[in-house]
C-alpha cells in the first residue's frame, strides 16, 4: 500500500483587486494532480517555475491548505485533519526548503534551531533532547561543537545541513524536499544529493523530491512526474520516463538539459520549443501545452487528456496527451490519429472560467 | 591565423576592504580570438565575475583595484586607457550580458528607451531612428510583435525576453567581444535552450568572440571551444574543450566532473563530491587555494603557487602533483572511465 495517496488535489489562489479587495480572478496553482508514494520511496516533481510544484508539496503538508483534493497519509486523510490532528501528522511528514539562507532563523543559534520541533511536541527531558540534537548534527555530518553557532556563521551546504537536520529530528516518514540543493555550488550540492541519499537507506525514509533540474531528479528519484501549468502531464518509472519520454513536454524538456560532454552535446538534436509558458491565471483552454506543442491538433484545445496507460509499460508509465509518442521494439513514432487511451480529464479551469 | 582579440595577462584584481585584503582575482591570463568562445567556470567566489568586469574596467574602486596585469583589446592597452576613452570601448568594442534580467534592466524607462539609449551613446544617431534599430534589433533577437514591445517596460516582459533585451541592447554596436556573466542561471531550462541559440546566432552573423562565465559544466560543453577553471582566484586548469572533459589533469576538474549527476548515463552513479567548504577568500594560503579540499595535497602546495605546466596543445595546468602520479590517481576514480569511454 503507499504512504502516501494524492489525488485530484487543486489548490487556486484568488487574485484580489481594489479597495474592496474583491477577488476578480484565480491562479490554477495546482489543478486535479493525483499521485502516490510508496514507503521508501522517492517519488520527483519536476517542472520549469511556476509549474506548481512546490505549491503541491506545501498543500500536501497543509502548509496552504487546498482548494479540493484529497490527501492521504498512511491511512489518515490529511484533509479533513483537526488542527491537533495536523500538528501529530507533521511528525511523520517534514519538509526541506530551498534556500538555506532564507530557512533558519539568524537569532537563533544551531541548537535551537534543530531542537525547536523537538521543543514543540514536547519530546523527552531536556537532557534528552540535547542528546538528539547532537546525535542528529553527526547524522547529517556537522560537528557537536557547532552547536552554539549562529546560522550566519555556515556556509550554504552546512546551512542546508542543518534543514536536514532539522526535518530529520521528529523521525518523520515522509520527507518533502523542497528545491533543497538548487541554491548550492556543484561541489557541495553533491555532498548534500549524497547525504539525502545515506539517510534513506539507513533511515528507511520517503521522499518527494521537488526540483527543476532534472539530472539532479532522475539521479535521486525511482518514479518521476513532470508537471506544466499546474497539471501532471507525464509521470513514470524515472528510467522509463527519460529513456522513452512520451510527452511533446518533457521530450523538450530533456532535450533542452546540457550535458556536461563535448561530444554527446555536439551530437545532439534540440528540441526549441516556442514562446513562454502562459500565466496560470488564465490558462489555455483544452490541454494546458498546446499553444507551444508541435503535435497540437483541434482535439487538443477542445479539453485537457488524463493521465492513461499508453506504452508497453503499463501502470508504470501514464501520460496525459492525444498524440503520445510510442517505442515500439524501440521504434520511436508518433501517432498521427487521436490516441484512443486519451480521454478528456474533468472539467477543468477552462469549464470553470466560463460559469 | 586566426585574428586575436583579446589578451590578458597576469591579471590580478584585488579588493581592499576593511577586514582585510580579497584577492578576488589573482594572476589570471587568457586570450580570445575572432569567433571564439572561451567558457569561464568555477563555482561562488572563484573569481570568474570579477575577471570579466577587470577586463571592462567595470570593478567598484573603492574597494576593488586591478592591482597588476595586462589587458590588451587588438594590441591596445585598455588598462592605460582614460575613463573616457574606456567609455567609448564599452559597447562598441566589449558589451557584457548581465545574469539577471530582471535587475540589470531600469523599471521606469521603456524597453525601447534603453536600447535607443545605447545606440545614441555609441553611434550617431537620431532618436527616432535609434527606436527603429530597437524594433529591429528586438526582432533579430526573436522578440515577437517586437514593434509594439519596444513600447513596453520591462515588468512587462517574461524572464527569458528580458534577457533577449539585454542581448538586443549589447549587440546594437556590432561589438567584437561579447561577454555573457551567466546568462541563462535565473532562466528555466526550456528558455535557456532558446537563449544560447540566439548567442550562438549572434556569434555567428559578428563573428564575435564570446566569453561564457558560468557553472554549468553542461553550457561550457554545449558552447565553449575552450576552457578555464577557476578556483579562489587562480586560473587552475585552461585548455579546449575537449581536453578538459576527457583529460583533465587538476583534482578540482576531476572534482567538478564528479559532482555531476548525468541525464544521459543509464546507471546510476554514486556522485563523488569534493570533500570540505569552499575557501575564505580573506585566508586563502600562499600556495594553492585548493589545498584543504584536494584529495592529494603534498606538502609544497600549501606554500607556494605551483608553476603552469604544459600537458597538451593549449592545456596548462598548476599543480605540485608530479604528471605520472597524477595520471595514476585519475584512472583510480570511480567515474572517469566512462568519461573518456
Amino acid at each position: 500500500m503507499s504512504l502516501l495517496e494524492v489525488k485530484n488535489l487543486k489548490k487556486y489562489f484568488p487574485i484580489k483587486t481594489g479597495v474592496l479587495k474583491r477577488t476578480t480572478g484565480q491562479v490554477y496553482a495546482v489543478d486535479d494532480v493525483s499521485f502516490s508514494v510508496d514507503k521508501g520511496e522517492t517519488l520527483g516533481l519536476v517542472g520549469e517555475s511556476g509549474c506548481g510544484k512546490s505549491t503541491t508539496g506545501r498543500t500536501v503538508l497543509r502548509l496552504i491548505e487546498a482548494t479540493g483534493g484529497s490527501v492521504t497519509f498512511d491511512g489518515v486523510d490529511v484533509m479533513a485533519a483537526s488542527r491537533a490532528e495536523v500538528q501529530k501528522l507533521r511528525r511523520d511528514m517534514q519538509i526541506i526548503f530551498q534556500d538555506p539562507y532564507a530557512s533558519l532563523n539568524p537569532r537563533k543559534r544551531v541548537k535551537h534551531i534543530i531542537g525547536e520541533p523537538l521543543d514543540i511536541h514536547g519530546i523527552g527531558t531536556e537532557q534528552e533532547r540535547r542528546r538528539r540534537v547532537f546525535e542528529l548534527m553527526e547524522t547529517v555530518g556537522l560537528s557537536a561543537e557547532h552547536a552554539e553557532r549562529y546560522p550566519h556563521e555556515f556556509s550554504g551546504g552546512q546551512r542546508q545541513r542543518i534543514g536536514v537536520a532539522r526535518a530529520l529530528a521528529l523521525r518523520p516518514r515522509l520527507i518533502i524536499c523542497d528545491e533543497p540543493v538548487s541554491a548550492l555550488d556543484v561541489s557541495i550540492r553533491a555532498q548534500i544529493i549524497n547525504l539525502l541519499e545515506d539517510l534513506q537507506d539507513e533511515l528507511g525514509l520517503t521522499y518527494v523530491f521537488i526540483a527543476h533540474d532534472l539530472s539532479v531528479v532522475k539521479h535521486l528519484s525511482d518514479r518521476v512526474a513532470v508537471m506544466y501549468l499546474g497539471k501532471i502531464v507525464e509521470i513514470s518509472d524515472s528510467d522509463l520516463l527519460y529513456d522513452h519520454p512520451q510527452h511533446p513536454y518533457t521530450e523538450a524538456l530533456l532535450s533542452a538539459v546540457p550535458i556536461p560532454d563535448p561530444a554527446t552535446e555536439r551530437a545532439r538534436r534540440r528540441i526549441i520549443l516556442e514562446g513562454d509558458v502562459p500565466s496560470p491565471a488564465n490558462p489555455p483552454k483544452g490541454c494546458v501545452f498546446h499553444p507551444r506543442c508541435p503535435r497540437a491538433q483541434e482535439v487538443c484545445t477542445s479539453a485537457m487528456p488524463a493521465l492513461a496507460v499508453t506504452g508497453e509499460a503499463g501502470e508504470r508509465h501514464q501520460v496525459a496527451c492525444y498524440f503520445p509518442t510510442r517505442y515500439e521494439g524501440g521504434r520511436r513514432s508518433v501517432s498521427e490519429s487521436s490516441f484512443a487511451g486519451a480521454q478528456p480529464g474533468a472539467a477543468g479551469p477552462a469549464g470553470a472560467a466560463d460559469a | 591565423m586566426a585574428e586575436r582579440l583579446l589578451e590578458v595577462k597576469d591579471l590580478s584584481t584585488h579588493f581592499f576592504t576593511h577586514v582585510g585584503v580579497v584577492k578576488a582575482v589573482n594572476g589570471v591570463s587568457f586570450t580570445l580570438d575572432r569567433e571564439e568562445t572561451i567558457g569561464i567556470v568555477g563555482e561562488s567566489g572563484s573569481g570568474k565575475t570579477v575577471a570579466a568586469l577587470s577586463v571592462m574596467r567595470l570593478v567598484p574602486d573603492p574597494p576593488g583595484k586591478i592591482v597588476a596585469g595586462d589587458v590588451r583589446l587588438a594590441g591596445r592597452d585598455l588598462l592605460a586607457l582614460t575613463e573616457d576613452e574606456m567609455r567609448a570601448v564599452r559597447g562598441n568594442d566589449i558589451a557584457m550580458i548581465f545574469q539577471d534580467p530582471m535587475t540589470s534592466l531600469n523599471p521606469v524607462f521603456k524597453v525601447g528607451d534603453q536600447i535607443a539609449e545605447a545606440i545614441m551613446l555609441h553611434q550617431d544617431k537620431k532618436k527616432d531612428e535609434a527606436w527603429e534599430m530597437a524594433a529591429a534589433l528586438l526582432e533579430r533577437v526573436g522578440i515577437p510583435d517586437a514593434k509594439k514591445r519596444v513600447n513596453q517596460y520591462p515588468f512587462e516582459f517574461s524572464g527569458g525576453m528580458r534577457q533577449r533585451a539585454m542581448i538586443a541592447m549589447a549587440i546594437s554596436c556590432n561589438p567584437d567581444i561579447l561577454i555573457a556573466d551567466e546568462p541563462t542561471t535565473a532562466l528555466d531550462v526550456t528558455i535557456q535552450a532558446q537563449i544560447m541559440d540566439v548567442i550562438r546566432e549572434m556569434q555567428t552573423q559578428f563573428r564575435s568572440g564570446v566569453i561564457m562565465i558560468t557553472h554549468d559544466l553542461g553550457v561550457v560543453a554545449e558552447i565553449a571551444d575552450k576552457v578555464m577553471v577557476m578556483y579562489g582566484g587562480r586560473t587552475v586548469e585552461y585548455g579546449p574543450v575537449d581536453a578538459i572533459y576527457y583529460d583533465p589533469h587538476h583534482p578540482y576538474t576531476w572534482g567538478l566532473l564528479g559532482s555531476l549527476p548525468r541525464l544521459d548515463l543509464a546507471e546510476k552513479h554514486r556522485l563523488q563530491p569534493i570533500k570540505g567548504q569552499p575557501p575564505d577568500l580573506l585566508l586563502l594560503p600562499p600556495g594553492c587555494p585548493f589545498v584543504g579540499r584536494c584529495a592529494y595535497e603534498v606538502p609544497r602546495c600549501r606554500g607556494e603557487w605551483p608553476p603552469l605546466e604544459l600537458v597538451g596543445p593549449d592545456h596548462g595546468v598548476h599543480c605540485w602533483i608530479p604528471v605520472e602520479r597524477r595520471l595514476e590517481m585519475r584512472a583510480g576514480l570511480p567515474r572517469f572511465k566512462e568519461w573518456v569511454a
